[in-house]
């Protein structure tokens, strides 16, 4: 395909994409009974991660040891990218680079063109979402199936993921059951979803025996060894590469880790940190390709190397996809992974989407509180809600921010400096909030007041109660 | 200039000065030697597992044989089970293995702190084998378990054989609202033999 034509339709990210988190979140928030449980569900997987961090007692020596890997595996990256390049060729596997995600794709269909296949499966990989590889591959006339369960349901829906562990956690159960009913053929009206899940593995089980080429992410590479590992739940990228002729693998630079025992650091904190499992069910690790196969991996850059090269941000790559941030943020929870519009959502996504793309993801960062949950709950110590912090300073001093926020940031910097003014302002606040609720409690003019309820005006601020009782 | 070129000379410009790797080994205090057993056992139950603890493996080979004698086909790896099904090797068909409804598959460790069992490639017979039978049997020696992933990783070696995997409980997904169902792509059951023998 031609470059420009690839970037107008699929620029990462989503050009289509012309709306803001903050106007696509007021969309998602106007069911209240749905958001509130879009909040609870991922909060209870806050929950289960917490239970499952609390039974190991050396879990903050942990996260201080894979963050300091990552960082030692950033700092030398050149070396271990190498090593692994030279000992999966050993291994017999076919090693490829991509600088952007064009490469990356046209490097995929060129081997499904060259072993003239007809039949794609692939499991989760947050890498081709990110490059947009379904969208390309059907554009050539090359079906893709996706094997995740939560990503079949989203694909089958034509939509996009909107969690990277949980892809179809905006939906209920009704709505999966009515698109299976649609393109699988289930019962109209059963919800049920051990019924659905079912129905589910024998689609793909046909799938899986009749499909010629697998494709699948990497978790971890390991320079040492030059093998990768693949961890799932459901056993789909497995099912997918054990049973094609050919394995493609997609991993971004950053997946490398330099030796096999860094594994048992980071597999200790993974599926804790993402579902507060002890470990996935499946920890696939593959070194060479089986009798008769062919196994490719393709290493991609795409803007990875200019973010490695931004010291303030440089720290966002030692990501391992777990999702915690996620599960914690109450932006997130509240908004839903589609107001992200990227391919990775949440506060991670909030600080790798402006690397990417500065003007269309310029809204991301400003969506978090910067309560910081996320940096307690990040398995290798990202201080992300400093990042977001940082991007926003970035992002203003470049002009990508509009100039309402810009005069509304400035103001309120000018009375917070100010307290003489401050006071005055507070003032005036109170009485109107007292005498005119209407003018606050009026969702043209007070944005705040869309989806909240104003709290009660106090009769006096809290410094003239502390000036009147102190001793 | 290549892709390759172009990201190699990307990263030495952008990458900062090295810093220093550090030593996996942890102070951490490790379970009593008895309490590993009841803690895999326990752990995998949790995952949605079973584990049977037996002495003697006459009573899995009897258990082997009389699922024989019904309609379905089991797959038996280990010699010491009885008949092993020499048919399932490395270059077998999808859907030849597709009707496989038990797999007896020998697993190298137990690691207590997730239920998890390590299996090489040798052991699988066809890497297929343990993911797209029905219902999968392991059979692993108690005195194999080590109490976390540290320990295991110092007693494999990965790069040894083409594939490994770290296996812990039945195939599952919460895809749909959150809610757990056994069985998504994989093995619909997990049965653990946990020899003392």
């Amino acid at each position: 395909m031609d470059p420009k034509k690839f970037i107008t339709l699929y620029r990462t990210p989503n050009p289509g994409a012309t709306v803001s988190h903050s106007k696509a979140a007021e969309l998602f928030i106007q069911d209240e009974p749905r958001t509130d449980w879009h909040d609870e569900t991922l909060w209870f997987v806050r929950e289960k991660r917490d239970r499952a961090v609390q039974q190991v007692a050396e879990w903050e020596q942990l996260r201080e040891l894979a963050s300091q890997i990552k960082d030692h595996t950033l700092s030398n990256l050149h070396a271990y990218l190498t090593q692994f390049e030279q000992q999966a060729q050993a291994n017999g596997i076919k090693v490829h680079w991509a600088a952007d995600a064009l490469e990356h794709n046209n490097i995929i269909l060129q081997l499904i063109k060259e072993h003239q296949v007809q039949r794609v499966v692939k499991s989760k990989s947050m890498l081709t979402e990110e490059c947009h590889l379904n969208d390309f591959l059907i554009e050539q006339g090359v079906e893709v199936v996706d094997t995740d369960l939560g990503e079949r349901i989203v694909q089958l829906r034509q939509e996009a993921p909107s969690h990277i562990v949980l892809p179809a956690i905006h939906l209920k159960k009704q709505d999966v059951s009515e698109t299976f009913h649609q393109h699988l053929g289930t019962e109209k009206g059963n919800n049920d979803p051990q019924y659905l899940t079912e129905a589910a593995r024998l689609h793909l089980r046909d799938k899986f025996i009749q499909s010629q080429l697998a494709i699948t992410g990497v978790n971890f590479a390991i320079a040492e060894t030059g093998g990768f590992v693949v961890c799932t739940n459901e056993g789909n990228a497995d099912m997918g590469a054990h049973a094609a002729d050919i394995h493609i693998a997609c991993m971004g630079i950053e997946k490398i880790i330099p030796k096999a025992e860094h594994l048992g650091v980071f597999l200790r904190l993974l599926a804790r940190s993402a579902t507060g499992q002890p470990i996935t069910t499946y920890s696939s690790h593959f070194q060479r390709p089986r009798e008769g196969q062919e196994m490719h991996i393709v290493i991609v850059d795409n803007g990875r190397t200019k973010q490695l090269g931004r010291p303030d941000f440089r720290n966002s790559l030692k990501c391992i996809r777990c999702a915690a941030c996620f599960n914690t943020c109450p932006v997130y929870r509240r908004s839903g992974g589609h107001s992200y519009h990227t391919a990775i959502a949440g506060p991670i996504g909030s600080i790798l989407s402006p690397n990417l793309d500065m003007k269309a993801n310029a809204d991301l960062p400003f969506a978090s509180t910067l309560c910081g949950s996320c940096s307690n709950v990040c398995p290798v110590k990202i201080d992300i809600h400093v990042q977001l912090w940082k991007w926003r300073q970035v992002l203003t001093a470049e002009g990508y921010v509009p100039t309402g926020k810009k005069v509304a940031m400035k103001g309120m910097a000018f009375v917070l400096a100010h307290p003489a003014i401050y006071r005055l302002a507070g003032k005036m606040g109170r009485w109107v909030m007292r005498v005119m609720p209407f003018v606050t409690n009026n969702k043209t003019f007070n944005p705040w007041y869309k989806q909240r309820d104003m709290p009660a005006a106090p009769k006096q601020s809290f410094r003239d109660w502390y000036l009147k009782n102190k001793q | 200039m290549s892709s390759r070129g172009k990201i190699m000379t990307a990263i030495k410009a952008n990458q900062p000065a090295l810093l220093q790797l550090p030593d996996v080994q942890m102070e951490r205090q490790l379970p009593e030697p008895s309490a590993i057993l009841p803690q895999f056992v326990k752990t995998l139950e949790s995952i949605g597992g079973k584990a049977v603890v037996i002495n003697d493996v006459a009573g899995i080979r009897d258990t082997l044989e009389q699922s024989r004698n019904g309609q379905q086909y089991i797959v038996n790896t280990l010699p010491y089970l009885g008949t092993v099904n020499t048919e399932v090797i490395s270059g077998m068909h999808a859907g030849s293995l597709e009707p496989v409804f038990t797999a007896y598959i020998e697993a190298t460790l137990g690691v207590a702190e997730n239920g998890s069992v390590w299996l090489y490639e040798h052991q699988l017979k066809n890497r297929l084998l343990p993911f797209i039978c029905q219902h999968l049997v392991i059979c692993l020696h108690a005195h194999t378990i080590v109490p976390t992933m540290h320990e295991a990783y110092e007693k494999i070696d990965i790069a040894r054989e083409g594939y490994g995997v770290f296996l812990a409980g039945p195939s599952k997904t919460a895809d749909i609202e959150q809610s757990l169902v056994i069985g998504a792509h994989g093995a619909r059951s997990l049965l653990v033999y946990l020899i003392t023998g």
